[in-house]
């Protein structure tokens, strides 16, 4: 005992500091790559097609013309099966080694899926690409702007399912106005103005009343798909030379930008809503987390009380915020009429507020990532015009169901536990 | 900066919680509210940070009258407030949650973030705070959160800083730790009002003392009063601080826990390897500080956490992996840690909570049948045997007091034929009075032969309690050590230093 050193050191704790982690097996992501594996398998080599697919990578107009890729449909196939089984060994091997698939290889195997089935599906026929892409954009537009809103009104402590409703006011309203004073503009103006009056009542509902904002986000799309399929079978349609012929924005080719092969027929040969929605993307980016605005807006979806501390007013917070948020949505309602359509119809939104609320959660409230997933959901309802346009073998309505399924997965599978605004949808009542 | 109320009269509803409460906190003096919970403290505090208005009364600031509509008023007018459920919000760094409400800005409105950095080290090192302005708070330990909060008031040039409840989540070493900061401010120059229901700390602490009972003033008191005069202030009555129990006569082992390991969905530890045993006729007291595992294991003893592994048997059988009906089936009796959460159904009446568990079969169900009648019978026992104050058995739980509400859970767990029974934070919330009774019904269960498991973070309690102590840390045992361990011994313990000689690996 007389040689060991004198060890008096209190108030050191025994263990190490930070927690202790044990890896927790998830055979989630294996098991869903083993059975697309197993589909493809199916689609591609014991239902293969012969033939060759074409990938049309330029449009007429380009500067730059890109070749056409012309794909052996078979041979495809099977390497691309052959990719996807070793894919789904690593990441058997990765689970038994402890370790979380990366996200990349996901993504590659996601891309790898796709090109399989677009070159099975276009066996001796060709895919115009940037048109593809062209048209995902243009269904995604609404769905960004919708998202936006959404992440806006979520992140502040109100959910906001009345984004479809926000978006078919949008819509008519802009119709309306554009038709009746020949200006696009103000069909803008007006339908940011009805996206923000949906958003007021739900807004004084919630936050006022403490009602349900579930029920009263349910109960407002209702009331505007009534009111607007209303005021379009009486007042609309009769004079729809009068009421419903708004003059549509112009395409808009940015010098350079739009010379880029691919890309720049997808994003830089658009109307001025699709470069507003730009803005707003990396507008509502800087402002939820780099600004004063953004701070304190999180800080009242995430505990309002703490919030009403330091001096914040959470109930005014709430109401402008989500009545910002109804102004974007509104946007997104105008592209309807202003932008891709060209006239109002009846419910022409057709559930695109529900996949925009899909996309905030998918996208886990960022406004980037929810960008990022509504291009997603707007690809695949593109890729379903774009098959049914070459006349794919798929049966259309088979093809109706991708975006919704695309959804559902998106959302169950990849999202799994995230976590939102603490206090999304809970109503702050002060004794 | 002095610091005066007058006559402050607060109700809610029929509830008067401040009747005519006069205060006066000098400057640069620390100012203890002592009463029970529930006694009316907190609101009276809230009243003062502008987050409720009182019906009547007004209150100064070096004498003058203030008229506070928010709390963003009282912070302007010098009021600092150190939250007992911290005002932070999780996901915020230290400094955005320090700068939340009062932001520098840069050009195009982007936050100063640096500047809010250099705010918090500047405030930290006069304190000597170790605070990573860029740590997460939800990644922060309890303690230093509330430093965060202390930083917050004093990053707003708080003259008056009022600290609700601070010691309830804090180790007794950290408990010291804040005495020396709240001196700190007192000598330069801060008002302090501290509020709360330990006696030790208020005379360690306080310059003065008010005490409140039933949200009126019952008189001054001085530091050098003893435990028991102001224990009895507090109550109205005298109280008996030491619960009488005999020596207990443990008998054979029941509960076996071996190797048992709780994670979280992310892989985390949450309760890493733990091994013990529960006798017969004896209370085992779980110490820790709040979100150290203790949660987790009793929860995983019930049979309520999804990732276990390891052993528990209890007489020899398995409890693991069986579901929370089987586990009571096998007569574990369980008080949650939260009872209006977990242990109750606030707008259920006080006799179909008491059926509660008993909701499968007789003598409750027959026939898919609530048997009203006997369920009514038995309801007035229980009531009756347990002391519960209400207006009938008919009574929705939601409406009683947190003692009476506890009764009900108690009477309910009691009822039944245990062959263990868990009590976490059995106490917690509660009046002198209900924890007396508490604890006789606890010492009562054990002297009937029965096992006993109390998971508690007071340590008054535990050593009020217990026969043999076990403290946990991040997950792990420190140390099983006996009843009669001495406090300074158990703090240390609670801070994760396994104890000196023997013990130390029981």
């Amino acid at each position: 005992m007389s040689t060991v050193a004198p060890v008096v050191q209190p108030a050191q704790p025994t263990t190490p500091e930070g927690p202790d982690f044990e890896f927790v097996k998830s055979w989630k992501v294996t098991i869903a790559l083993s059975i697309f594996t197993v589909l493809s398998f199916l689609l591609l080599v014991v239902f293969g097609r012969d033939g060759t697919s074409t990938m049309r990578l330029s449009t007429s107009s380009d500067l730059i013309q890109l070749p056409d890729v012309e794909l052996p449909t078979r041979v495809t196939g099977i390497v691309i099966t052959v990719l996807l089984l070793l894919i789904t060994g690593v990441s058997v091997w990765l689970v038994r080694a402890k370790a979380k698939a990366p996200i990349w290889l996901i993504a590659v195997y996601a891309v790898l899926v796709l090109i399989g089935f677009l070159a099975w599906a276009a066996a001796d026929k060709s895919i115009p690409v940037p048109g593809l892409l062209f048209g995902s954009l243009s269904l995604a537009v609404p769905l960004i702007f919708g998202a936006l809103g959404g992440v806006i009104s979520e992140r502040v402590g109100v959910v906001n399912i009345a984004i479809e409703g926000q978006l078919l006011a949008g819509a008519f309203t802009s119709a309306m106005v554009a038709s009746l004073t020949r200006q696009p503009l103000l069909g803008l103006l007006a339908a940011m103005l009805a996206g923000v009056l949906v958003s007021m009542v739900l807004a004084a509902f919630a936050i006022k009343y403490f009602v349900d904002q579930v029920i009263v986000g349910v109960v407002l799309n209702v009331l505007v798909i009534g009111l607007t399929g209303f005021l379009y079978s009486q007042v609309m349609a009769p004079n729809a030379a009068l009421l419903n012929q708004p003059p549509r924005f112009e395409r808009i080719n940015i010098p350079l930008l739009s010379e880029i092969p691919i890309i720049g027929p997808v994003f830089f040969r658009q109307t001025l809503i699709v470069y507003i929605m730009y803005v707003a993307v990396a507008v509502v980016f800087y402002g939820i987390f780099h600004t004063k605005w953004g701070l304190r807006l999180r800080s009242v979806g995430e505990h309002p009380q703490a919030a009403d501390t330091v001096g914040i007013n959470v109930a005014s917070t709430r109401f402008w915020n989500v009545s910002i948020a109804g102004a974007i949505v509104g946007l997104g309602g105008a592209y309807f009429t202003l932008g891709s359509v060209g006239a109002f119809g009846k419910e022409m939104t057709a559930g695109a507020g529900f996949i925009a609320l899909a996309a905030v959660i998918f996208g886990r409230w960022d406004p980037i990532r929810a960008t990022l997933a509504a291009l997603l959901f707007g690809f695949a309802s593109n890729l379903q015009n774009v098959l049914s346009i070459i006349g794919s073998p798929v049966p259309s309505e088979f093809m109706l169901m991708l975006p919704y399924l695309v959804t559902i997965f998106a959302v169950a599978g990849l999202v799994g536990q995230s976590r939102g605004p603490a206090a999304s949808g809970k109503p702050y009542i002060k004794s | 900066m002095k610091l005066e109320l007058r006559g402050i009269t607060k109700k809610f509803g029929a509830l008067v919680a401040n009747d005519h409460i006069n205060l006066t906190v000098e400057a640069g003096e620390i100012h203890a509210l002592l009463g029970e919970n529930g006694a009316g403290k907190s609101t009276l505090m809230n009243v003062l940070y502008g987050l409720y208005r009182a019906e009547e009364g007004e209150i100064l600031l070096d004498d003058v009258v203030q008229h506070f509509a928010g709390p963003g008023d009282a912070m302007a007018a010098g009021i600092g407030m150190v939250h007992q459920h911290f005002m932070l919000i999780p996901v915020f760094t230290v400094a955005e949650n320090v700068m939340l409400g009062h932001e520098d800005t840069k050009t195009g409105g982007r936050l100063d973030l640096a500047a809010a950095r250099k705010h918090v080290r500047e405030i930290s090192d006069r304190f000597g705070f170790d605070v990573d302005p860029d740590a997460l708070v939800e990644d922060l330990p309890v303690g230093v959160q509330q430093r965060v909060e202390i930083i917050k008031a004093v990053s707003r040039d708080a003259k008056v800083l009022v600290f609700d409840e601070p010691t309830a989540v804090l180790t007794p070493q950290e408990t010291d730790e804040l005495m020396v900061i709240m001196r700190q401010l007192k000598e330069a120059g801060t008002s302090i009002v501290f509020i709360t229901h330990k006696l030790r700390e208020v005379r360690a602490v306080a310059d003065r003392i008010t005490v409140i009972r039933l949200g009126a003033v019952v008189g001054e008191a001085s530091p050098t009063a003893t435990n028991v005069e102001l224990a009895t202030m507090m109550v109205g009555r005298a109280v008996d601080l030491t619960v009488d129990k005999a020596p207990a006569v443990p008998g054979d082992a029941a509960l076996v826990v071996k190797n048992l390991s709780v994670l979280d969905p992310h892989g985390q530890v949450l309760v890493n390897n733990v091994s013990f045993e529960v006798h017969n006729g004896e209370i085992l007291a779980i110490a820790g500080v709040q979100g150290n595992g203790q949660t987790e294991l009793t929860e995983a003893l019930m049979g309520l956490q999804p990732r276990v592994s390891g052993e528990i048997t209890l007489d020899g059988k398995s409890l693991r992996g069986h579901s929370v009906r089987q586990v009571l089936e096998a007569g574990v009796g369980f008080v949650p840690e939260d009872r209006t959460e977990d242990g109750l159904v606030g707008e259920f009446t006080i006799a179909e909570n008491l059926m509660l568990d008993r909701s499968n079969d007789e003598p409750f169900v027959k026939r898919w049948n609530v048997q009203r009648a006997l369920l009514a019978k038995f309801a007035g026992e229980k009531v009756m045997e347990f002391d519960v104050r209400s207006q009938g058995i008919d009574t929705p739980v939601g409406r009683l007091s947190g003692g009476n509400q506890q009764k009900v859970v108690l009477a309910r767990e009691l009822s039944r034929d245990l062959r263990l029974f868990v009590a976490a934070q059995p106490t917690r919330g509660l009046d002198v009075g209900s924890i007396e009774f508490v604890h006789e019904r606890i010492v009562a269960t054990r002297d009937a032969g029965t096992p006993v498991v109390v998971i508690s973070t007071e340590l008054d309690e535990v050593a009020a309690l217990a026969d043999r102590i076990m403290v946990m840390y991040r997950g792990r045992i420190v140390g099983i050590v006996p009843g009669d361990t001495p406090r300074a011994v158990l703090g240390l313990m609670m801070a994760g230093e396994a104890p000196a000689g023997e013990g130390a690996a029981a």
